[in-house]
């Protein structure tokens, strides 16, 4: 009993121990990003602001008048790249799943080989590309490229595979076509699956960095995470700007985190091979 | 009966595809065409002022590659990332999974603790990083506190590239956590009961059966693992300014292509080369590792 007492008092100091490792850049941000640049500068390293302040959220605002664009940027793309992904995953995972067609096996194959194939190797092809279509600094230059996900066709097709066909064979005596059959009855059905993708999907878009470095040099269309790299150009030793810049960045994502903690789980667990 | 069962196949194909139809469109414009066409550039001196004009070069851009002493250095700094990070995140990743699986209390607020920084994205991360790393920011106080040297971690060529490292595996352990996580609910109880009975203590538990059992879980973590890092990109960028200084130490494959597709004129075709031999060294890497794990079920 003894013994036991020991090992569990080790569990927890380890645990502990690494909550605090992973908890500290993020209390030390938050703190700074309430700190003033007085208190930044003179290199306090208390984790309770001496003056507690928001003018540095304020001040970002107003310093960096892209901001708020940015944000809607970041907003808009992720949001309208998550929706169609969702449609366009789902709508080619159910064609692999349930449909027959010649073809079939071998796109199956080519979908896989793709989840093998590192995004630098079709990233300059993609620039040109973009660029040849009028794309580069574009809304669908960003989302189009995006808009579906080879893993999460993957995703989906298990998903179908697994799904009952008795409604879908109900649905249609009831004379729905195939399209009315997915719209209506698969897809509404298929919520925990997409709810999964769907946070994997927006997270991607909206941490991305590369593509919009890449897609777009107008600082209109600039993403929040490319804002906040000029940001830091900008404000170089302004560390309670930058780290404000970086709480309001990353607000978004912890409240859907903060909802949807459970379908994270699911998510990854799948990616994991279940 | 014949013909109408055609029709019913011609019916259910015409179906198929325009499910398939935005997928097929984004695949064949922006992934496989791609593949062609980076091949294609890898053979080209590509000139995009002006009249963009590709001349056929042949292998003149592989060739290239050799001379190049910036491509040597991206390729050892991306190496040394990848041999240092892939194991030290699989480790942890898997001791943190099976600290948490022990069955205490709290395990869920430790979970949604461990799991920030996968949420949060690197360009924030590496910030957040590179304020605690200033000269005289946190971390060097804390070193400073409890009397270890100090380090200037942003400039010195010699520690730049290992504090990237640092950050990483902080953020990516977590991620691979959670895999873990999922796979340590199927090993069946009874193996640890058993084990208790004939006394096998915690340690001897883990090795002797913990490890084993996720053996096709860590191939594919592995697996991962190297495909991730072999692609770092956003951190060298953001901690250098795009530079991949100081003096190079940061510099990877993927950043060395950036530059040379997008900041440097005339050097695109030799980009795309680079690129190519990116994807082909991560192939190689992944059969490799696969070949050792002898573990093909999976992937």
């Amino acid at each position: 009993m003894e013994k036991n007492k020991v090992g569990k008092t080790i569990l927890y100091m380890i645990l502990g121990l690494y909550a605090v490792t992973t908890l500290v850049p993020f209390l030390w941000a938050l703190s700074s990003s309430f700190k003033t640049l007085q208190e930044i500068v003179s290199g306090s390293m208390s984790f309770i602001p001496k003056n507690f302040t928001l003018e540095n959220y304020k001040q970002i605002f107003i310093e960096q008048e892209h901001f708020p664009r940015w944000m809607f940027n970041s907003l808009f793309i992720a949001g309208v790249g998550t929706f169609l992904n969702l449609i366009f995953n789902s709508m080619a995972g159910y064609a692999l799943a349930r449909l027959t067609f010649p073809g079939k096996k071998a796109l199956f194959i080519i979908i896989l080989g793709v989840l093998m194939i590192p995004a630098q190797v079709t990233m300059i092809p993609n620039y040109l590309i973009l660029k040849e279509l009028g794309w580069l600094n574009s809304y669908q230059g960003m989302i189009v490229p995006g808009m579906i996900n080879a893993t999460y066709i993957f995703m989906m097709r298990q998903f179908f595979i697994n799904f009952p066909k008795e409604l879908e064979e109900a649905a249609e005596i009831d004379g729905l076509s195939k399209f009315g059959t997915f719209f209506r009855v698969v897809l509404p059905l298929a919520k925990p699956a997409l709810a999964a993708q769907s946070i994997f999907i927006f997270m991607g878009f909206w941490n991305d960095f590369m593509r919009p470095l890449i897609v777009i040099t107008d600082i209109e269309m600039f993403t929040l995470p490319l804002g906040l790299n000029t940001f830091k150009g900008q404000f170089v030793s302004y560390w309670n700007y930058i780290m404000a810049a970086s709480m309001v960045f990353t607000l978004p994502v912890l409240l859907l985190y903060a909802f949807f903690n459970r379908y994270f789980i699911k998510g990854i667990s799948f990616t994991g091979g279940k | 009966m014949n013909k109408k069962f055609s029709r019913k196949a011609l019916r259910e194909t015409g179906q198929g595809y325009t499910f398939m139809f935005p997928a097929l469109i984004v695949l064949g414009l922006f992934i496989i065409g791609p593949i062609f066409y980076t091949i294609f550039l890898s053979f080209h001196k590509v000139q995009l002022l002006g009249n963009a004009t590709f001349d056929f070069v042949a292998f003149d851009n592989f060739k290239r590659i050799l001379e190049d002493t910036r491509a040597k250095i991206a390729l050892w700094n991306t190496f040394k990332y990848v041999v240092i990070v892939v194991p030290c995140q699989t480790f942890l990743a898997l001791i943190l999974a099976a600290t948490l699986n022990a069955g205490l209390k709290g395990q869920t607020f430790f979970r949604i603790v461990y799991f920030l920084p996968t949420l949060t994205s690197s360009a924030v991360l590496t910030l957040i990083f590179m304020w605690m790393y200033n000269k005289d920011g946190l971390i060097n106080n804390i070193l400073d506190f409890i009397g270890l040297p100090t380090y200037n971690f942003l400039g010195d060529p010699a520690i730049a590239l290992n504090a990237i490292m640092f950050m990483n595996i902080w953020s990516t352990a977590p991620f691979f956590m959670v895999i873990y996580l999922a796979a340590l609910q199927d090993i069946p109880e009874s193996l640890y009961e058993a084990a208790k009975l004939d006394g096998a203590n915690v340690l001897q538990r883990f090795w002797k059966i913990t490890v084993p059992n996720l053996r096709p879980v860590t191939s594919f973590v592995v697996i991962m693992g190297i495909i991730g890092t072999f692609q770092l990109f956003d951190q060298s960028y953001i901690f250098s300014a795009g530079s991949g200084g100081p003096d190079n130490s940061t510099l990877t494959v993927v950043l060395l292509v950036y530059q040379y597709a997008f900041k440097t004129l005339g050097t695109m075709g030799y980009a795309a080369a680079l690129a190519f031999l990116l994807a082909f060294v991560i192939l190689v890497a992944t059969l490799l590792q696969r070949k050792f794990s002898k573990e093909e079920s999976l992937y």
